[in-house]
């Protein structure tokens, strides 16, 4: 009988990592405060303590520099993880990541591999204010060359961090740093979970909610509470945003009819603006209704606590949605 | 038949063979500029072409100093540096023609040539930013042992980018096998560094704790000789260096920079032309020194010719990829 533990969405994390890192040497992790102090987050914490201080590499407060320095190493037998830690600081290293990594293997007409992993965090209400708070993963997804990594459960974080860790491609890896002491079931065996494989967290028939990240509990919190309305919600987790499983979404669609998108980044030109049109485009003749989407409120994360919870959707957001779409 | 007898090479032999070596990669790079002026002007090259003519002392001298393995990352203006670190010329012409045959099967083109087997990291069209991926060859090379050094090379415009600073301080805080060449050839495109650049330009890189040198960029002696000296100490685990070369581009910031007077002088100009020709340099200097005669300059000068201009030949009848192949490789 396989183990199963309940461990929180940051030990899953560095569980991947460890795992990863003890199975092979290229492995390395560079980023600020994540040898000692394990990151702000704690989420490396002892990690430095069985790979030392070379594989556990502090960096000076240079984000653009270091992620440069992965993209090198990553060319050259290494296969580097660089910590972000805040993913506000994507701003930092867009050249590095989007001008670089992404474009080395094809530029070269496929001679280099740029195999990095870039860990970053998204998610708001943490009270932090508009530069520790943004959800940014979709500027990512708008450039050819990346991978793009939004895991919901500890589950889905250590067999998709695996995966990222394996890829010979720069893979983005978002957590949602409200996440990090969300606990489930994580197998204690080695696993992993192929990117573009969509997860259906709960099975529906009368609409179905996309949700990423944080937002798959926001979803299933209100697909519970849909229940009382007598809706049956189906809530489907992409998990990687790129690849995209276009195929289940579009499915699930065309069985409920009724689509809500809820993502924690900016809705206009984002993620919940590509999954609904994937959707439109797919499922058009099958659907009841518009597909509505959800996203964070367009103006910068503010820091008051009743003005920051405002932007982000809630379970709330997504029963009145969902309620409106069904005609309740 | 008779042969001359086999005897050991004298040290000068030695010496010119290996400085005739250099003005052969000096002369394939500044003809295979001539000849990419030529295919761009004729309307046969797509894109953008920045020339590198006039500067050919400073890659010949830095790659002569390099093993075959080691790696270099280059710039915009890249030619010299592809081809003085091995890349051959077919191969060359194609990619900057789109040619399926090219270093990167028409897909990166002037400004992105890359060639794992000669340790050619890929030029870099954003000014500055390859720093980071040199820097991070040499974090590998470190790591896993190989001996490797690798070489950064960008222009004085690239000290206005971040970046460069960022990673000198890495790589002088974790001792890393890097060379920061720094081709200074006074102008960022079309500005003068004395508008761009504050201060001392080694100073930026003592600051950090670099070795940092400053060396005549239009002798490929100096340049080699002083890039063997920095190469060794940084392959020895002394830590990352700074090398300076002081240099001239002969020609506009690209192929289309016709009229330069409003930033530069035609006096000017000449000057570096007519008396800091990397190239009459060397062959001056072997003269003097009864090295080589004027016979044998002449006779590499055609041999390359005819080699550049087979490549060419061979670039132009080269297949364009096949539109199917657009969107292979954006994932490995």
């Amino acid at each position: 009988m396989p183990e199963t533990r309940e461990l929180t969405l940051a030990e899953a994390v560095r569980e991947a990592m460890a795992e990863e890192m003890r199975r092979d040497a290229r492995v390395f992790i560079c980023g600020e405060d994540i040898a000692e102090a394990g990151t702000v987050f704690k989420v490396l914490a002892g990690l430095v303590d069985e790979f030392g201080t070379e594989r556990v590499l502090d960096t000076p407060i240079s984000e653009a520099g270091f992620t440069g320095i992965a993209v090198g190493a990553a060319m050259t037998g290494m296969r580097p993880i660089v910590d972000i830690m805040f993913g506000d600081f994507s701003t930092l290293v867009m050249d590095q990541m989007v001008n670089q990594a992404a474009k080395v293997h094809y530029m070269s007409g496929g001679k280099w591999k740029v195999p990095m992993v870039m860990r970053a965090t998204l998610g708001a209400t943490r009270r932090s204010a508009a530069q520790h708070s943004q959800s940014l993963h979709a500027w990512f997804c708008h450039i050819p060359g990346l991978k793009v990594v939004l895991p919901s459960t500890p589950y889905d974080a250590k067999g998709l961090l695996k995966s990222a860790i394996r890829d010979d491609n720069p893979v983005v890896f978002f957590e949602d740093k409200m996440m990090y002491k969300l606990k489930g079931p994580v197998p204690a065996e080695d696993y992993t979970i192929p990117f573009g494989v969509a997860d259906v967290k709960r099975a529906g028939t009368d609409i179905t909610i996309v949700a990423t990240s944080s937002m798959v509990q926001v979803a299933l919190a209100a697909a519970h509470m849909l229940e009382e309305h007598d809706i049956s919600a189906e809530v489907i987790d992409p998990r990687t945003v790129w690849p995209l499983d276009e195929k289940t979404l579009i499915e699930s669609a065309k069985k409920t009819s009724r689509v809500i998108v809820v993502d924690e980044g900016y809705g206009r030109y984002g993620v919940t603006a590509e999954i609904a049109s994937v959707i439109a485009e797919g499922a058009f003749f099958d659907l009841e209704a518009p597909v509505k989407r959800i996203g964070a409120m367009h103006v910068p994360i503010p820091f008051s606590p009743p003005l920051e919870d405002a932007t982000v959707p809630n379970e709330q957001s997504v029963l009145q949605a969902a309620k409106a779409l069904c005609g309740r | 038949m008779t042969t001359a007898v086999d005897r050991p090479k004298t040290q000068s032999e030695v010496e010119a063979q290996q400085w005739l070596h250099m003005y052969r990669r000096m002369v394939m790079i500044r003809l295979f500029e001539e000849q990419v002026n030529d295919l761009y002007t004729r309307a046969l090259m797509p894109g953008l072409a920045h020339l590198y003519i006039g500067e050919e002392a400073v890659a010949v001298g830095v790659c002569e100093a390099l093993e075959p393995n080691d790696y270099i990352t280059s710039t915009h203006r890249g030619h010299g540096h592809c081809l003085a670190k091995g890349a051959t010329l077919d191969k060359m012409f194609a990619e900057l023609l789109g040619k399926e045959a090219g270093y990167c099967k028409g897909k990166g083109g002037s400004m992105h040539i890359a060639d794992p087997d000669t340790g050619n990291l890929g030029a870099n069209a954003i000014v500055g930013g390859s720093a980071g991926i040199a820097t991070g060859a040499a974090l590998s090379a470190k790591r896993l042992k190989t001996g490797q050094v690798a070489v950064c090379f960008f222009g004085d415009g690239a000290l206005g980018q971040g970046l460069l600073y960022e990673v000198m301080n890495m790589a002088s805080l974790w001792k890393l096998p890097v060379i920061y060449v720094c081709e200074n050839n006074l102008y960022n495109e079309y500005t003068h560094n004395s508008e761009t650049a504050a201060g001392d330009m080694l100073t930026r890189a003592t600051a950090f704790g670099l070795h940092a040198l400053s060396v005549e960029g239009q002798d490929v002696r100096a340049v080699y000789q002083t890039a063997k000296a920095v190469v060794d100490r940084t392959r020895s685990g002394a830590g990352p260096a700074f090398l300076l070369c002081n240099t001239y581009r002969f020609m506009g910031h690209h192929v289309g920079d016709i009229n330069r007077e409003y930033y530069r002088s035609k006096q000017e100009e000449q000057m570096w032309k007519t008396q800091r020709d990397p190239i009459k340099l060397l062959s001056d200097w072997m003269m003097s020194q009864n090295l080589a005669d004027r016979a044998r300059f002449d006779q590499i000068q055609s041999e390359v010719k005819s080699e550049v201009e087979k490549a060419v030949q061979f670039a132009i009848a080269a297949p364009y990829p096949a539109p199917d192949k657009v969107d292979q490789d954006v994932y490995a």
